[in-house]
């Protein structure tokens, strides 16, 4: 049987899951050509707000890539635009040509709606789609001066406005209507919204009528107010609205009202023709949210492949991506004969709560401030259920309605067409399925039926389903918190850390709900490194927080004594810096003097109030500390290179001085070594550190994720480069990235694993941008901590000595 | 009881500990509130860690060496450890640090 030909606009959600549901179904019916008008794969829209937040990277969104397409046999022509179709030839016409289809479907979603002010196209001024809008604002984001304007303060201008924020930029939202999302909110809801966003630093303007974009030499400069007010920006985005992407159908002649019409069966005029997502209309409905979009991808799979399915129109629901903002709003709110309201407000908590009665049915509601029981609440208004029994107690959620309190037996209770995953639409049935079928981890049943695959606040739900439904089998993954006085893991703080700019550890304390006044020794030390990261300038290093070894300056032995090492970079040392370590070992009575691993000279057995003097007199012959104590940069290992060896390649002995005089100083979640060898003899060891460079003929291979201690590993190259300048960019942008996400006390290799080099790689290697806005981040840091802490507690000798001496008095 | 000041409390910063060297061994002071500190013995009893440079937490310290955790009020070691630090009487006047006499010399009767 020859394969029929189907042709698909656009690889956006919607075409991306119809393509999943048929690829499936009928793996072998299609023929598949698939245009895009931008230049990659499928990814999940809805999650570009936690990328520009930095909460989220590209590559963790992307859902379909060229590879998946090329798997299932679909050609793909990605960054081409169809610019016809001709219905009675049955081709459609991209830009690089023409093909013929036997079906056709669109899903060319919908286009930005922009308010034509005067000025709107002045470059500077852009929408908020796609992932080109995103990295427009990401890219102001990096100077620090920058203001942006947003217009419209609806759901996508406020997580723009709130992502750009997280960024650091000055931000102004300019609204036309009295309060914040005015179409799912009510004002009691968007006034605490329009608070929560101020408190970030948001400023909101609502109620403001926008008059004309001002500009200079073609580039955006301000937004002029009706009252005169002018509001300066180097970047205006507009979020009004979107209108469903129709021009292609009109133009063959297809039906179209607001959007392209189409049956229950996702059936244009046409019968020929499909069309799904934000281009339709369906009975009157034009559609802005995923949920129905994904019904009618799989409604459309059906068509395609001869079964029967309809589409029907479901309630929907809104929240708001802004960490740090609960919201949920369902349904219709609007006052109105027979109507009732049940209203709760708790606003020293900031939390208010709305429902909308009537006939003993909840039509509507909204939550600002604790939106746990939202999905409940959902279902209520969804199955109509009737609230007559429990209105007294409804507000209080379910746990109020009689015996249930067992958040399992709910859910247990729940029947197989309750949804789960919004998002994904996912029913709780399909749960079950696929775990009948086999799938026993969350990662599994999130494969197959993308359940919490999108935002993820379902997850604790799908988890239940899955306990519910395995019972004994499945373990809940308590995610290991960081200590017992937290609930919190490493990875939870380290993100609320940046998204609600906790700069000290009392912020930390008091926002996070620790259980401790002030820590342990296993939480005060992480939370001081992830300060000290994310915050280098307005955070303070706390030394009471640090291990003795690195609030001393040297290693702790087991007698109560230190060890001292000073730096030699590179390995290289000169005959002065040997006297003076030589000096220092009689002058402290130093008993054990050691050559360590990492080609350095370890003095062991310092006293304690020996530390200043020792330290000095090495400061004095030039040393500064090697940091043998810390988790930071140790050492950098090198080889002789080029300059003695005869197989030499580079200059390997220069490159470990100039990476260690870089790195110097740094602190890192743990301990940093490095090696850098002239040839694939590898003299240096360079393949068992955390970065290892080898030199060849051709430049230089940076490989990273190695270990030599507990456990062993050899380094995985990260990438070959032709410079030295490049080597030092890569280790250096490597060296920020693992600053900036690991987990406090995970080695370099241990994380890697965790995140996958696949991912770093595209943070470091691919993405330059990225790569220079890590590097600059890391010089940002390194101008505040690339300091010799021996010379700065030097001059603090007295803290090394006992605060009194009592054996004479106590003599007496 | 014969009070001896050693020292002024900003002479310790704050969730730090220093040292008082005496006859018998070195005695602790630690900080755990702007207004609060506490003596004890510097000696951890597994194995010998000086526990004045320990983390301090709440009103515990972490020994650096292998990490039990002492009360400071009562010298109890935390949790699964079996130990115990001596404590000794500590008073703050005016910001004054005043060890008991009496307390650290009757340690050498002991
Ligand atoms: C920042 C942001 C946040 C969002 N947050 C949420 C949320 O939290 N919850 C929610 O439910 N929804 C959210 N949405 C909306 C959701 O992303 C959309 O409803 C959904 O992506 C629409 O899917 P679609 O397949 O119809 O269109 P799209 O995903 O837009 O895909 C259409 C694709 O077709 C391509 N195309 C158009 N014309 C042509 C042509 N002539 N030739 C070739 N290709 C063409 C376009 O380039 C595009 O890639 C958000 C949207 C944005 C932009
Ligand atoms: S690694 Fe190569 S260049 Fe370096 S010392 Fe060994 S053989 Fe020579
Ligand atoms: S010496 Fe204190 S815990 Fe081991």
């Amino acid at each position: 049987m020859t394969k029929q030909k189907l042709v698909v606009i656009g690889a956006g959600m919607a075409s991306g899951r119809m393509l999943e549901n048929l690829t499936e179904g009928a793996p072998d019916a299609w023929d598949v050509t698939l245009f895009n008008a931008e230049p990659r794969g499928n990814y999940n829209r809805i999650m570009l707000s936690p990328v520009l937040s930095g909460e989220k990277s590209y590559a963790e969104i992307v859902t379909h890539d060229a590879a998946w397409y090329e798997d299932k046999g679909v050609t793909c022509r990605f960054g081409e635009r169809v610019i016809a179709i001709d219905r009675a030839a049955k081709t459609v016409t991209g830009e690089q040509g023409t093909v013929a289809y036997d079906k056709l479907v669109i899903a060319s979603g919908s286009n930005p709606f922009m308010i034509p002010l005067p000025g709107h196209d002045l470059d500077g001024v852009i929408a908020y789609r796609d992932l080109e809008d995103t990295n427009r604002m990401i890219d102001i984001a990096g100077n620090p001066e920058a203001k942006v304007v947003v217009i419209g303060g609806g759901l996508l201008g406020l997580e723009a406005a709130a992502g750009l924020r997280l960024r650091g930029v000055d931000v102004t939202v300019v609204h036309i209507a009295g309060h914040l999302m005015e179409r799912q909110l009510d004002e009691a809801a968007g006034y605490l919204l329009r608070r929560a966003l101020v408190d970030k630093g948001i400023t909101i303007k609502c109620g403001a009528n926008s008059k004309e974009i001002l500009g200079e030499n073609g580039k955006v400069k301000a937004l002029l107010l009706d009252d005169g007010t002018e509001l300066p920006c180097d970047l205006l985005v507009m979020a009004v609205g979107i209108r469903p992407n129709t021009a292609l159908a009109k133009e063959s002649g297809l039906a179209v009202g607001r959007g392209i019409h189409v049956d229950d069966q996702m059936v244009t005029s046409d019968a020929d023709i499909l069309a799904v997502g934000e281009c339709v209309e369906h009975d009157g409905a034009i559609f802005g949210l995923v949920a129905p979009l994904y019904d009618q991808a799989t409604v459309a799979a059906k068509t395609l492949m001869g079964q029967g399915a309809s589409f029907v129109q479901k309630e929907l629901s809104t929240k708001l991506k802004v960490t740090g903002c609960d919201l949920f709003s369902a349904g219709d709110f609007v006052d109105g004969e027979g109507r009732e309201d049940i209203v709760f407000r708790d606003p020293a908590r900031g939390v208010y709560k709305r429902l909308v009665i009537e006939s003993n049915r909840v039509i509507g509601a909204v939550f600002y401030g604790d939106t746990t029981d939202s999905s409940w609440f959902f279902g209520l208004i969804r199955d109509k259920t009737d609230i007559s029994e429990m209105r007294e107690t409804l507000i209080f959620g379910p746990n109020m309605q009689g015996a249930s309190v067992d958040p399992m037996q709910a859910v247990a209770a729940l029947p197989a067409d309750t949804e789960i995953c919004g998002c994904n639409g996912v029913c709780k049935g399909r749960i079950v399925e696929a775990i009948e079928a086999g799938a026993t981890t969350l990662a599994e049943v999130r494969a197959q039926t993308k359940a919490s695959g999108s935002c993820g606040t379902c997850t604790g739900l799908v988890e239940q389903v899955m306990a519910v439904t395995l019972g004994d089998a499945f373990q809940m993954p308590a995610a290991a918190s960081i200590c017992g006085c937290t609930d919190l893991t490493h990875e939870d703080v380290r993100r609320l850390i940046k998204s609600q700019e906790l700069k000290s550890q009392d912020a930390v304390w008091q926002q996070l709900s620790w259980k401790t006044p002030n820590g342990c020794h296993v939480c005060r030390p992480a939370i001081n490194y992830y300060l000290l990261a994310d915050w280098p300038l307005e955070y303070r290093d706390d030394p009471q927080s640090r291990f003795v070894n690195e609030r001393n300056h040297a290693n702790i032995q087991k007698d109560g004594t230190y060890s001292v090492v000073p730096r030699m970079w590179g390995g290289i040392t000169t005959a002065n810096e040997l006297r003076a370590i030589a000096d220092a070992a009689d002058k402290y009575n130093v008993p054990t003097v050691k050559v360590t691993g990492g080609q350095r000279i370890d003095l062991l057995g310092v006293r304690k109030e020996d530390l200043p003097a020792i330290w000095y007199d090495l400061n004095q012959a030039g040393m500064v500390s090697g940091h043998a104590y810390s988790k930071g940069l140790r050492t950098v290992k090198t080889c002789v290179g080029k300059d003695h060896c005869r197989f030499g390649t580079q200059d390997s002995t220069g490159l470990g001085i100039k990476l260690e005089k870089l790195l110097w100083g740094s602190w890192t979640p743990h301990k940093v070594k490095l090696g850098v060898s002239g040839c694939p003899r590898n003299c240096a060891e360079a393949t068992c550190k955390d970065v290892g460079i080898v030199c060849v003929d051709s430049g230089y291979e940076v490989s990273v994720a190695g270990a030599a201690g507990m456990d062993v590993r050899e380094t995985e190259l990260l990438g070959k480069v032709a410079t030295e300048a490049e080597a030092i960019e890569l280790t250096t942008a490597f060296i920020q990235l693992y600053r900036e996400n690991a987990k406090y006390l995970d080695r370099g290799y241990k994380w890697v694993a965790k995140v996958g080099l696949d991912w770093v790689k595209e943070q470091v290697v691919d993405d330059l941008e990225n790569r220079a806005a890590l590097i600059a981040r890391f010089e940002l840091s390194q101008s505040i901590y690339r300091k010799d802490p021996w010379a700065e507690h030097a001059v603090q000798a007295d803290k090394y000595q006992p605060l009194a001496d009592l054996t004479l008095e106590a003599a007496e | 009881m014969s009070w001896i000041d050693v020292g002024h409390i900003d002479d310790i910063p704050l969730r730090g500990a220093r040292l008082v060297k005496t006859v018998q061994g070195c005695v602790a002071l630690f900080r755990t509130g702007p207004e609060e500190v506490f003596a004890a013995s510097d000696t951890c009893p597994h194995k010998g860690g000086p526990l004045s440079e320990g983390i301090i937490h709440g009103k515990q310290v972490t020994c650096p060496l292998h990490n039990w955790v002492f009360s400071l009020e009562t010298g109890d070691a935390q949790g699964a450890d079996q130990g115990h630090i001596q404590t000794y009487p500590l008073r703050l006047e005016a910001g004054r640090l005043m060890l008991d006499g009496a307390a650290l010399a009757k340690r050498s009767a002991a």
